[in-house]
């Protein structure tokens, strides 16, 4: 066992893993952050996507080590200091971007890292951006339309919710 | 995963001491590694992370000549070379997914040298220079068939050198669950030649099409490749593609590469 500690969602995080417990494995079973899903664990699916020194990742393809003294921001940090959905959160709620909640996580960390780098981006690029997030639900269409919503374009354009 | 020891030095020397231990094994970006390790089907003493080692985080652009650390990740070297070598820059921004990108190095896909990886096309087809703890290999030098390498136990790739071309396009024919190429062909175009390196068709794992680069010396446009076929008989036949489809798409990625290269 080794002594791991980093920051999560702005809060110091220590415990003691074994070299080969995963970022997801420590943050949901040592730190009770059960928000990061593991969907596939085979790297397919993007629900355990966390943010490590502001990069999106898969949690469950990182070891807990190698986070080690690391900025990690998780869905649990991203709503607002008054406990209200955050703009991508919200937008997500208000265009009916997920149905049974699995993905959204991953979802919605993945479109925050993709609107830090590209606030304006295009539908395409949204699309291109969630490659790496799987959605057995909303045939994503919804969800792309979130987080062009969320992004502050207009998406009346964008066909049925 | 089966229980290992992890250890992270922080200069090149340490990691190859640390990896000189039986069965240690090195840990780049862990894309490719991390899930092998959970399916069981390796099982290391030791994993030595080469992710804090400064040395191989560098990258250089000196003139021609692009530098990249071992373990500089997809999404770096994506945004570090979109001026310097854009098609090395635009093969990389179009590896995996955009998670994938932010962990997984060059350094570590070229250890792996999987058949229908990108950058042993890129590599290649550049004629780069694979830089390690102890000694240079040339690209044409390395690359020894199915993830297999010119690499030694305990060797770590620390630089990768690209000279840069006159003009270059990778064209990439994506399997779309795994988004690795069905086939994938780099195209360079050099003062002393073209260079035409495949990735994801050959049983061998990548190849220069020799041919190709000829007709290519030759006349640097599609046309140039009519009538030019690669033989299906040393191609990877599977469920996402059989022998002849893939020999097929060499020939239609590389014209498309030249077309775009311009």
């Amino acid at each position: 066992m080794a002594k791991v500690s980093m920051t999560v969602n702005g809060k110091a995080a220590s415990g003691d893993v074994e070299g080969r417990t995963l970022l997801s494995s420590f943050l949901r079973e040592q730190l009770g952050l059960t928000g990061t899903h593991v969907g596939c664990d085979t790297s397919q699916c993007g629900a355990c996507v966390v943010h490590v020194d502001g990069k999106a990742v898969k949690a469950c393809t990182m070891l807990a080590l190698e986070a080690e003294g690391a900025e990690v921001a998780t869905i649990e940090g991203q709503a607002n200091a008054d406990g209200s959905l955050n703009t991508i959160q919200q937008a997500f709620q208000d265009h009916h971007g997920l149905q049974c909640g699995f993905c959204t996580p991953g979802m919605v960390m993945s479109a925050a890292a993709l609107l830090k780098d590209n606030p304006k981006p295009t539908e395409a690029e949204v699309r291109d951006y969630l490659e790496g997030n799987l959605c057995r639900c909303t045939g994503y269409h919804n969800i792309v339309k979130a987080i062009m919503a969320a992004s502050g374009q207009d998406v009346s354009s964008i066909a049925a919710e | 995963m089966y229980e290992f020891e992890f250890e992270k030095p922080s200069t090149v020397a340490e990691a190859v001491a640390a990896l000189a231990d039986e069965d240690a094994q090195a840990l780049g970006g862990g894309q490719t590694l991390i899930p092998t390790l959970k399916q069981r089907l390796a099982m290391p003493s030791k994993l030595v992370s080469l992710s804090s080692i400064p040395q191989l985080k560098e990258l250089s652009d000196n003139g021609g000549m692009l530098t990249i650390g071992g373990a500089v990740t997809h999404a770096e070297v994506a945004a570090a070379a979109a001026d310097s070598y854009p098609a090395l820059a635009d093969l990389a921004s179009h590896i995996g997914d955009p998670a994938v990108r932010n962990r997984g190095t060059i350094g570590g896909s070229l250890a792996n040298n999987d058949p229908a990886a990108c950058y042993p096309a890129a590599a290649l087809g550049s004629g780069a220079t694979i830089v390690t703890s102890t000694r240079e290999i040339t690209a044409d030098d390395y690359f020894r068939g199915l993830f297999e390498t010119a690499l030694n136990e305990g060797e770590i790739i620390t630089a990768v050198r690209f000279p840069v071309p006159e003009k270059a396009n990778y064209q990439k024919f994506l399997q779309p669950a795994s988004r690795f190429a069905l086939v994938g062909v780099f195209v360079a175009k050099y003062a002393a030649g073209v260079r035409v390196a495949v990735t994801g068709a050959s049983e061998e794992g990548v190849f220069r099409w020799h041919e190709a680069e000829a007709a290519l010396d030759t006349s640097f446009a599609p046309d140039a490749l009519d009538g030019l076929s690669v033989d299906a008989g040393g191609m990877i036949g599977d469920m996402h593609g059989t022998k002849e489809y893939r020999a097929h798409l060499v020939g239609v990625m590389t014209k498309r590469a030249v077309a775009a290269a311009g």
